[in-house]
């Protein structure tokens, strides 16, 4: 009946350019294989949010975007990853590169506890080695960017664990920014927030979408409805199915996909 | 057949018999050590005078006191905490962040052989290796074999409590694109310091009381030394010779400095505790 591997989809949108692209791309933790011959492209300035059930795949997925997949003892991957057209899995391509372009945030807030929110927002510089001429500057735009700004401006110099956990994480998001990334990794960002928290992040998302291509893990179908350009659906170390998000939630063409979106499974 | 009553009877019994048995025990390991402290403090005490701190060891005459030897105590460890501590705190960086490695493996062993070594052996190797090849007693000698002792407890607290930074710091350091050695020591020691700072502070004290490694490395001195290339004295060799002395005066003087020194042992700990509160818990 339908496909049995999961087929490259066509490009959704020939106007845009693909800023990301995974090619054949499979990931294994030792012996056991978490992602198969995933092929799909990340378009720029787009929201492409990854669903699918538990351990279907997506945190490798978004893991080996930025190479954070191979930090795990016994990992390793197969198949290749575009920046801009050019392989992130290459010889002579430093993973600490890839990283301040492709910037990354948790499941869990995990901001420094031993820094306060200022160093917070600036550790990403200083890990690199890089003092910002202007640190008030750098800590101010990019907390108004995260809108986090107006929250804390008063409490700069305050431990960053001692802020609310959707604080938190916009603080970690913040962190990102900082470094001035070109894409924007979120494995499952609000998993640990309440809804109030949760809107705040992805109202963020909407802001954020111009200047940066976003990629988001998440759990709730209806995040992803609501915030995502793109879906991608993963089902066992697979994509089963990749579009735009409102065709894919209103038309979906594989059966498991439609499946899943009902709440038949996962 | 035992009715309920008697099972609670039973119980309570056996819940006294064994709060009695847990108390004696208490007093029973802290007896020694009140004994021990009281009998310094009460010995020492008496010969403790001004002039033990401030005139240099007279001759058989009697009196004067041993001024040199407790600075001689002090340099000697502040030299080998500054040669032992950063050595000690970055190989335990290496030990954590490289954990399982063949050589962290090694590294990790000999610093445990290391830890359980009778330190006059450590004396032994040093006399062999410093003292022969300078041949002379020196200040700095006695420097190095306090070092060697103080390594191993360093390296392995720094270890123990690198490794217990949380996994998702160092994920969160690896995404912002940190090279490996910035992450050591601007995320995982900065998150281990407060803990790593006490461990230090009791591997400071545990080579403050060491006598046997002093012997035949930094020896004895009866005058002022003005540098680490003499010998010099301190208060764990001075407790040693006074007590051999035939005089009742100098075995004043050692009960003397054995109190001085079981203070300076005292304050030690106080610090390592207070240092190794974290600043941000206690609010």
């Amino acid at each position: 009946m339908n496909t049995t591997r999961s087929t490259p989809p066509p490009p959704p949108a020939p106007e845009a350019t693909t800023k990301m692209r995974a090619e054949g791309l499979t990931a294994w933790f030792g012996e056991k294989r978490a992602l198969k011959d995933i092929t799909l492209p990340l378009v720029e300035h787009r929201v492409t949010a990854v669903i699918g059930p538990s351990g279907c795949g997506k945190s490798t997925f978004v893991r080996c975007l930025n190479r954070m997949h191979e930090v795990v003892p016994g990992a390793r991957t197969k198949g290749d990853v575009l920046l801009d057209g050019r392989s992130i899995y290459a010889r002579d391509v430093d993973p600490v590169r890839i990283r301040r372009r492709v910037g990354m945030v948790f499941q869990r807030p995990n901001p420094f506890p031993t820094m306060s929110i200022r160093d917070n927002v600036l550790a990403g510089l200083r890990l690199s080695g890089m003092e910002p001429d202007e640190p008030a500057v750098v800590v101010e735009e990019t907390l108004r960017q995260a809108a986090l700004w107006d929250e804390v401006k008063d409490a700069l110099d305050r431990p960053g664990g001692a802020l609310s956990g959707g604080q938190q994480q916009r603080l970690c998001i913040a962190r990102c920014l900082a470094l001035e990334p070109e894409v924007l990794l979120m494995d499952e960002p609000c998993s640990s927030l309440d809804p109030i928290a949760t809107a705040k992040i992805e109202e963020l998302i909407h802001e954020l979408r111009d200047r940066y291509t976003i990629v988001i893990v998440t759990h709730s179908m209806q995040q992803a409805a609501r915030v995502s350009d793109f879906t991608a659906f993963f089902y066992l170390g697979e994509l089963v199915e990749y579009d735009h998000a409102d065709v894919l939630f209103t038309k979906p063409s594989d059966p498991r996909t439609e499946d899943y979106i009902t709440g038949r499974f996962g | 057949m035992t009715t309920r009553t008697d099972r609670y009877v039973t119980r309570r019994i056996s819940d006294k018999v064994a709060s009695v048995l847990s108390a004696a025990a208490v007093v029973a390991a802290l007896l020694p050590l009140v004994a021990l402290l009281s009998y310094v403090a009460i010995r020492g005490f008496r010969a403790l005078t001004p002039a033990l701190f401030t005139e240099l060891p007279a001759p058989a005459t009697g009196g004067g006191g041993i001024a040199n030897a407790v600075v001689g105590t002090v340099e000697l460890v502040a030299l080998a905490s500054l040669m032992g501590i950063p050595v000690g705190v970055l190989a335990g960086l290496f030990l954590a962040e490289y954990r399982d490695s063949v050589l962290a493996r090694a590294v990790r062993f000999c610093a445990d052989v290391l830890a359980g070594i009778p330190s006059i052996l450590v004396g032994v190797v040093v006399y062999a290796t410093v003292v022969v090849g300078m041949k002379r007693f020196s200040g700095l000698a006695g420097a190095v074999s306090l070092a060697i002792l103080m390594l191993p407890l360093v390296t392995r607290t720094t270890d123990e409590l690198a490794r217990t930074v949380p996994e998702s710091l160092r994920e969160a350091a690896i995404a912002l694109g940190a090279p490996r050695w910035r992450i050591a020591l601007q995320v995982i020691l900065r998150t281990a310091a407060p803990g790593i700072r006490g461990g230090v502070m009791l591997a400071v004290a545990r080579v403050c009381g060491e006598t046997a490694p002093l012997l035949f490395t930094a020896f004895d001195n009866d005058f002022w030394t003005t540098s680490p290339l003499e010998p010099t004295s301190t208060m764990q060799v001075r407790i040693f010779f006074y007590t051999l002395s035939p005089r009742d005066d100098r075995h004043g003087q050692a009960w003397a400095a054995a109190l001085v020194l079981v203070a300076l042992v005292m304050i030690l700990h106080a610090v390592s505790r207070r240092l190794s509160r974290d600043p941000r818990s206690s609010s």
